[in-house]
């Protein structure tokens, strides 16, 4: 799949042009968190289950090569052949094998973004196989020559009348009005159920591996999962190492998570397990299996910082709770996998340099942590990657520029009051009358779309300190003249220092100067008497009881 | 102390508060500090303001810059470790100290930074859930109708939802006009808003179209980011609505013209 991350931000503004397509985007992100609560909420246990279904991922993440070596030793034994694929062309040309061993000309192909990534339908296709999609969505996009927009619903992007169009186009069935979708659902069926019967292998992918007994679990809502894989005599599992867990009972546990955070659903239409080939007793099934398991770069990712991404479950609920994935739609980022973990994965996966747009599409809002099944960080994630942009001076200099000006201007507390306090003095009394400016210079992203507020006085400092100034001058004519100190600066006081009062600005409250000197330590006070007096849970206290990543350079 | 006991019973001690400003406070909107401080009063705090303050090093940090970020870390826990708490009238530069920090730093500086963070609250938690403001016998400040954009790194990383809710019913009287999707990024997100403009001024146009729609005639908030960005909006597309920072509706500063808006 040709990669468009680059250009995102073009993507995006293409993607908002489409008044309608932006429209039914808006409509499914008001619509997806309303069923994902929905379900989490008469589920009752999400978080309990999600520390849970964290725990067995890292810790199967944490023993990864224990797992794969036992999920593939139950797998032999059931029968199945096994393979590991380094990278995309390797998983391609495993499967292509296999389909050539058996001349196969025709695939049955369930749901399966591993082979998205792998871009397998066109490798397969350019060595003359026909490689047929059975899931609805995907079958849907294939017939239209796009790419997912969407994890789980690849086609989500596409309105009915479209998919009409489409399929009075595609499918050469006459005279017909499709006037239901309930009529479009049944003539797709209609048209795979011919091929499943002719299609000589299947190609399916896995939600999860079962360490324990070598099984793999495929959830549909259609059951093409189970055409596809019963059908045809040859069945083939494309899946990736990370999705292995221990037990079957973690496999069901992650799957009350999965299915209620991707569409609501306490559980889908089909819950599969695949255990081998056809068994002498069996009236049906494959006849032969084969498990292809691909690494393409997670063993970096498992060593790297970001092993958390790892834990990903893929069930699209970060896309559907995610603005900016709402506002620009999948197809903006460029790559396979949108959305906030898209904009982990493709940096981790392809490179940074052609996605660095992608970790900079967040603005930490915390949704996507909010409701992630894996409690994956991703917001911190994100921001790390941008670390590692700016470290490798990917971003604009401009901006690593400004932002390393501005830090240093804030760690000299002097300089930085007097150059704040002209500066503000001069933009409020420029943009006091009106209240905010137009165009700013240096400040065309901002202005484009909104006004930029004037500042509303002099900076606080400024004005703290002419208060100070004034209080201690009253006091020190009150002592001159042996009258008790007076302690409260009343309203308009600031007057007396010919400071005039700024708009808003009521001080009839005592200001007092820090006592002791600001920026000296008392020893002894820091966590003192005050701490941990807080209602408990009204105050989180550190960093969600995480251990530091690794990531601080050593000048920190 | 210098609020007026509502009881005649002996006063609790006051509440030791070093208040951090935030730097879009301090240069944008100073009547939130001034706002603050007499809050904090009111609920019986003795507050100061370390004077040598300045930014709490977010801009860098979500940028990725962290070596930039780090020093002005390590800066503000030096500047505030004295005081018994600290108080910031913005979530997401309290989020910032409280989650941020300890990601930041290493070794002794995030011990320092975890202490920090356990005495670090955002204004509105602080006053309702610590200090317990009360009306007392103070007449209820009055207030047109508002409706509330609940700020993302308050409402995620520090659970601030109820507590402003909560301030404006005991000291206004006044109940908030939800607008939908409140909980929903109003396109901000610090520099996010100039490096992809047209994203951030989509999700703003549609937080200000939720918030119009309440047909409240002030939106409050506790995040001055947030705050800039709505009311920049608001002017720019002629939306006849206040934004104000809570703080200033929790004392009844209504006088000073709303953020953006000219006199
Ligand atoms: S990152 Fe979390 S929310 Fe997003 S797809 Fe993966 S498991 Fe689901």
């Amino acid at each position: 799949m040709k990669q468009t991350s680059h250009t995102f931000l073009d993507n995006a503004h293409t993607a908002l042009q489409d008044r309608d397509k932006a429209a039914r985007r808006d409509f499914m992100a008001l619509f997806t968190p309303l069923i994902r609560n929905a379900a989490m909420d008469d589920f009752g246990h999400f978080e309990e289950l999600r520390q849970h279904v964290k725990e067995v991922r890292q810790h199967t993440l944490d023993n990864l090569d224990h797992y794969l070596t036992r999920f593939e030793r139950e797998a032999l034994h059931n029968g199945n052949h096994v393979h590991f694929a380094t990278d995309a062309d390797q998983l391609n040309s495993i499967v292509l094998d296999i389909c050539q061993q058996h001349s196969a000309r025709r695939i049955a192909k369930g749901k399966s973004m591993v082979t998205e990534e792998t871009g397998l339908n066109d490798y397969l296709k350019r060595a003359g196989l026909r490689v047929m999609e059975t899931d609805l969505g995907e079958y849907i996009i294939q017939q239209a020559g796009e790419t997912p927009s969407h994890i789980v619903g690849p086609a989500l992007h596409k309105s009915a009348a479209e998919i009409r169009e489409l399929f009075l186009a595609k499918h050469d069935l006459g005279e017909r009005e499709l006037a239901e979708t309930s009529d479009m659902v049944g003539e797709a069926r209609k048209v795979l159920r011919e091929h499943f019967l002719k299609a000589e292998v299947g190609v399916i992918g896995a939600n999860a591996l079962i360490a324990e007994n070598g099984y793999s679990m495929l959830v549909t809502n259609e059951g093409n999962g189970d055409l596809c894989a019963n059908l045809p005599n040859v069945l083939i599992v494309c899946t990736t190492i990370d999705r292995v867990v221990p037990r079957a009972r973690d496999a069901t546990a992650m799957l009350r998570l999965l299915v209620r955070s991707a569409t609501g659903q306490p559980q889908t239409c089909y819950t599969s397990f695949y255990s081998g080939p056809r068994r002498e007793q069996d009236s049906d099934g494959p006849l032969e299996t084969h498990f292809v398991l691909l690494d393409n770069r997670r063993t970096e990712i498992l060593a790297s910082d970001y092993r958390e991404m790892l834990q990903c479950i893929r069930c699209g609920a970060c896309l559907n709770h995610c603005p900016i994935y709402a506002a620009t739609g999948g197809h903006a980022y460029g790559w396979v996998y949108p959305g906030p973990m898209g904009s982990i994965l493709t940096p981790l996966l392809t490179s940074l340099e052609q996605s660095n747009a992608l970790p900079n599409a967040c603005t930490s809002c915390g949704r996507c942590a909010e409701v992630c099944p894996a409690d994956i960080p991703l917001p911190d994630l994100l921001r790390d990657l941008r670390h590692d942009e700016n470290r490798q001076k990917l971003s604009s200099s401009r901006w690593r520029l400004g932002m390393r000006l501005h830090a240093w201007l804030a760690r000299h507390p002097g300089l930085y009051h007097a150059c704040t306090g002209i500066g503000i003095a001069a933009l409020h009394l420029l943009g006091q009358r009106k209240g905010s400016f137009t165009q700013l210079p240096m400040a065309s992203g901002w202005t484009s779309e909104r006004d930029f507020p004037a500042p509303q006085g002099k900076t606080f400092m400024h004005q703290y300190a002419a208060l100070q100034r004034a209080d201690k001058a009253r006091e020190d004519k009150s002592a001159a003249v042996a009258k008790p100190p007076r302690r409260r600066a009343r309203p308009g006081s600031g007057k007396a220092s010919g400071e005039r009062q700024e708009p808003g600005l009521r001080a009839d409250w005592p200001l007092k100067p820090d006592p002791r000197r600001p920026g000296k330590t008392r020893p002894g006070t820091a966590g003192g008497k005050g701490t941990g007096k807080g209602k408990p849970g009204a105050h989180p206290g550190g960093p969600r009881g995480k251990k530091p990543r690794s990531r601080q350079s050593d000048d920190r | 102390m210098t609020s007026t006991p509502t009881d005649q019973s002996s006063p609790p001690p006051a509440l030791k508060v070093a208040l951090f400003i935030t730097c879009l406070a301090d240069l944008f909107r100073p009547s939130v500090a001034f706002a603050s401080i007499k809050l904090l009063e009111q609920a019986g705090c003795e507050v100061t303001i370390p004077l040598k303050q300045t930014c709490c090093g977010q801009p860098a940090y979500n940028t990725g810059d962290f070596e930039s970020s780090a020093p002005l870390a390590r800066q503000l826990i030096q500047q505030f470790e004295y005081a018994d708490y600290v108080v910031v009238p913005s979530g997401s530069c309290a989020g910032m100290i409280c989650h941020h920090y300890p990601r930041l730093l290493a070794g002794e500086w995030r011990e320092r930074a975890l202490q920090l963070a356990a005495k670090t609250f955002e204004l509105t938690t602080f006053l309702n859930d610590i200090a317990r403001i009360r009306r007392g016998d103070r007449p209820a400040v009055a207030l047109p109708t508002v409706t509330y954009h609940d700020s993302c790194a308050g409402l995620r990383e520090l659970g601030v939802k109820a507590q402003p809710r909560a301030l404006l019913k005991e000291l206004c009287d006044r109940e908030v006009s939800e607008l939908q999707q409140s909980e929903v990024c109003c396109g901000f997100g610090g520099t996010f808003c100039a490096k992809m403009p047209e994203i951030s001024g989509k999700m703003v146009g549609d937080k200000l179209a939720n918030a119009v729609a309440t047909k409240a005639r002030i939106l409050a908030g506790g995040d001055l980011g947030c705050l800039l960005n709505i009311a920049g909006r608001a002017k720019r597309s002629g939306e006849d609505i206040e934004v104000r920072h809570i703080a200033e509706l929790l004392v009844g500063d209504l006088d000073s013209p709303a953020i953006g808006q000219g006199k």
